[in-house]
């Protein structure tokens, strides 16, 4: 079965956890992985953290991002990183966009979230980081 | 015998019910990786006993929809279900944007049900190749009903039926006259047609139409292909669309028909793997053997003919 010399796609799991319908950024950022060559699982909108969670193992994914514009990451973010160490599998990073005060992507970062994207960051500088996480993890 | 034999620790994990090695191993089958033949390899015997049940249809039909409600369907009825959604790479970046999960609801903590989204990974013809060896790992993983959704299908994207038992085209009013029911590929392979959309007018039009079509008589095997209307949107018609599948399900019990079927889809994978593995071959020696690389350049002067080339590369070959 082994033939490809092509490393294998890298898997990323998109998902917005939370209330708010602002999937603009998510689908952006989506479509950049995508044109840089990952197999991104887009999991919509108001997705609760056992969602995202069980979408990540059934999916088998190296990376997963969070997309967030409500407010609520401070209860949200930790809860997925929670599960996550729940079922062993604290192995996939998680990075995180959306409206979050520095003193919030402060914490949580110590939290675990492995990097947080404002307003304003680049397609460039997501795409690049998204694959060192997630060739870190694969 | 395989059977006899001890299960590696993934294959039994699997068995067992460990949705995380599962997972693992599904992404081991599509990324060819070595470890994951052997697990598949161990697992055959256990598997070809379930239904398999293929979705495709054109781009925007709502094959995906049609899923939910057939897995809300089935756990209503008690019956597992493991899910493969087919979408396309790009031919461009060989990334892809997997949506299929967004229509798919269920609660979080059902253990019964399985869905994984699958990049078709340059594989034309809707179905990715490492497609039929996971509806195998669900198999093996002990779901009582597998169904794959293809990639939106093109008219003669047809290969859901090398994996499928039971075809099932998804349409929706307008997608054409009736000559388009006429026509060769994707309306053949159907053993069940789906009108999704069926709130839509137009709905009754295409219906009667396919109805003409399936009145005509069927190709295959005193099947006559059912013909049902769903809406996904209020619920309808998916107690009927499984009723209908289920029909052909045991139409296969009954007649034999699954037996020469599944002999069918196993001839035409075990060629293809040889093919693959041939071609392969091919190649390799084609670059290096001087002989060989002498024949091609003589073909390219004109000299000889691809023909007479590939005649005397098959003797090479050991074959005729």
């Amino acid at each position: 079965m082994a033939r490809t010399t092509k490393p294998s796609p890298l898997r990323v799991l998109i998902a917005k956890p939370g209330l708010d319908g602002h999937d603009r950024g998510a689908k952006v950022v989506a479509r950049a992985l995508r044109d840089a060559g990952f197999e991104v699982i887009y999991a919509g909108l108001r997705q609760t953290p056992e969602e995202i969670v069980r979408a990540a193992l059934e999916e088998d994914v190296d990376l997963i991002g969070l997309s967030i514009l409500s407010g609520a990451h401070m209860a949200l973010f930790p809860k997925v990183l929670a599960l996550l160490k729940k079922e062993r599998a604290s192995s996939i990073p998680v990075f995180a966009g959306g409206i979050i005060p520095d003193e919030d992507a402060r914490r949580l970062k110590k939290a675990g979230i492995r990097a947080i994207f404002g307003p304003g960051t680049s397609l460039e500088e997501i795409v690049t980081t998204a694959q060192r996480l997630a060739r870190s993890a694969a | 015998m395989t059977r006899a034999r001890p299960l590696p620790p993934a294959a039994r994990a699997i068995v067992s019910g460990d949705r995380r090695a599962l997972a693992r191993v599904i992404s081991q089958v599509e990324n060819r990786e070595p470890s994951a033949a052997s697990v598949a390899r161990a697992l055959y015997p256990r598997t070809g006993k379930k239904p398999v049940i293929g979705v495709t249809g054109p781009l925007g039909v709502g094959k995906s929809s049609v899923i939910n409600r057939l897995v809300a369907r089935l756990r209503d009825l008690d019956r597992t279900v493991g899910v493969v959604a087919v979408d396309p790479s790009s031919p461009y970046s060989g990334g892809s944007v997997l949506g299929d999960r967004i229509r798919f609801e269920r609660r979080v903590d059902d253990a019964g049900v399985f869905f994984r989204s699958m990049a078709s990974r340059g594989e034309v013809g809707g179905i990715a190749a490492a497609t039929r060896e996971v509806t195998r790992l669900l198999d093996a993983a002990g779901f009582d009903v597998i169904l794959v959704e293809t990639v939106g299908s093109g008219q003669v994207d047809l290969a859901v039926r090398d994996v499928a038992t039971t075809s099932v085209v998804v349409l929706v009013p307008h997608l054409g006259d009736e000559v388009q029911t006429l026509k060769a590929g994707l309306f053949e392979i159907a053993d069940v047609f789906c009108v999704n959309k069926a709130d839509l007018p137009g709905a009754d039009v295409a219906r009667r139409d396919l109805a003409e079509l399936v009145g005509l008589g069927g190709a295959r095997s005193g099947w006559r292909p059912r013909i049902v209307a769903t809406s996904t949107t209020q619920p309808s018609g998916i107690e009927e669309l499984w009723s209908a599948i289920e029909a052909h399900e045991e139409f296969l019990d009954r007649t034999g028909a699954r037996r020469a079927d599944e002999r069918r889809r196993v001839s035409a994978e075990i060629v293809e793997l040889v093919r693959e593995r041939v071609g392969r071959e091919l190649t390799r020696r084609l670059e290096r053997e001087p002989e060989l690389r002498r024949w091609v350049d003589r073909a390219v002067e004109r000299t000889l003919d691809p023909h007479t080339v590939a005649d005397r590369l098959a003797r090479a070959l050991g074959s005729r």
